[in-house]
């Protein structure tokens, strides 16, 4: 098992027509961040859903080693299932056990929602559960869309602390967002100008 | 292979919950024809195959809006693709489910319909045989289907459009191996087959192609 590194040479990407980024270089080792901030449209989602092979880039390579851990804006939650169980299915899927879905469940602080139907959830609630699924993966390349988005303080306290536990054990956290996002220290890559 | 158990187990969980409502809506379809056509079990008994058949193919065809577009909006899809998962096993995953979700329901269904055209047990058993091996087939169209109009606006009036005319050959040789047609049951297979071999590729094709 070969430690965890994103490399992206040369990545352009283009959307209905218009340029949004082109020639990014970026290169992140095990424990490295990346912050990619930009305005709304800049390119921020395009940038990491090219990541995360959800998008073909118009031009450049994305290489990428490791399990990918995706936070995307959709919870990706079945709306009937109890929360443990709705996370537990994703947590199968990764061949992770239901001791991991508790243990991140607990981390973001909804530990007592494990019962509860996702319908019934709020909105920084399901945002909670869906970065607890990032965290119940195991997955060693944390690629995070607008994570803070309708988190609280102490969510946004708890995800800045998931990044830097996740960090310490060499995994790669790029997260894109316009708000400040605790993470230290970081490569910033600003998209548009 | 463990990922495509869990996602067809899923799948099969979500479509569980038709169960009754394909049996129900298969009969009623099934029981519209005597009432249309009127007495006369001998001009029944000589539809009820191709009745029947229908009946099955309009039963296959409403779930098709939930199989996959609801999956593309809440990003399940994404989630998948983000591991690495390919969009053929996938869809292949969705057939598997989603006929077990239908399929054994209709076979049930076709028991009570076959007394209501009062069929003898031969022609029973080969109605059967065929929506065995024709289910399938309706299963892997309807991925099909789906997957290419995930992203349509009105996709429940265009998936009815692209499925029907495509099942038609499935219709033909379903309804003529229950009428007992000769070689109608080789033709069925092979016709299922090409389907169900091929519907994975079409509705990864269309899924990838949807993603945006």
């Amino acid at each position: 098992m070969s430690s965890p590194a994103l490399t992206l040479t040369g990545l352009a990407c283009r959307r209905g027509g218009r340029l949004l980024f082109e020639a990014l270089d970026l290169a992140l080792g095990p424990g490295q961040a990346a912050l990619v901030t930009g305005a709304n449209g800049a390119g921020k989602s395009s940038l990491l859903r090219i990541i995360a092979g959800l998008l073909p880039p118009t031009a450049g390579t994305v290489s990428a080693q490791g399990a990918i851990g995706w936070l995307g804006e959709a919870a990706a939650l079945d709306p009937r299932l109890a929360l443990a169980r709705a996370l537990g299915f994703w947590a199968r899927i990764d061949g992770r056990d239901d001791d991991a879905v508790a243990a991140a469940l607990d981390r973001m602080g909804i530990g007592a929602l494990a019962e509860v139907p996702v319908r019934m959830l709020s909105t920084g609630q399901r945002r909670r559960a869906a970065i607890a699924r990032v965290l119940a993966s195991g997955a060693d390349l944390w690629l995070l869309d607008e994570p803070g988005s309708g988190l609280d303080e102490a969510a946004l306290a708890a995800l800045g602390e998931a990044i830097a536990t996740h960090r310490l054990n060499g995994g790669i956290v790029v997260a894109a967002t316009h708000q400040p996002l605790a993470i230290e220290p970081v490569t910033q890559l600003a998209l548009g100008r | 292979m463990r990922v495509i158990a869990l996602l067809a187990a899923r799948e099969l969980r979500l479509g569980v919950a038709g169960w009754g409502l394909t049996i129900v809506f298969f009969l009623l379809v099934a029981t519209l024809f005597p009432f249309a056509i009127g007495p006369g079990a001998a001009l029944l008994a000589r539809l009820a195959p191709g009745v029947l058949w229908i009946a099955a193919l309009l039963a296959a065809l409403l779930p098709v809006e939930r199989l996959v577009a609801p999956d593309r909006e809440a990003g399940v899809l994404d989630q998948l693709v983000a591991r690495g998962i390919a969009e053929e096993t996938i869809a292949l995953a969705k057939l598997i489910g989603h006929w077990l979700s239908f399929g054994p329901a209709l076979m049930i269904a076709a028991l009570p319909a076959a007394a209501l055209f009062d069929l003898d047990a031969a022609r029973l058993g080969r109605i059967e045989l065929g929506l065995l091996i024709g289910t399938p087939a309706l299963a892997a169209l309807s991925v099909a289907v789906a997957a290419l109009t995930a992203a349509s606006r009105s996709a429940s009036a265009i998936a009815g459009l692209l499925l029907l005319p495509l099942a038609v050959p499935v219709l033909i040789f379903g309804a003529a191996m229950a009428s007992g047609a000769g070689g109608a049951l080789g033709l069925l297979a092979a016709t299922a087959l090409l389907l169900i071999a091929g519907s994975p590729f079409a509705a990864g094709a269309a899924m990838r192609a949807a993603r945006d």
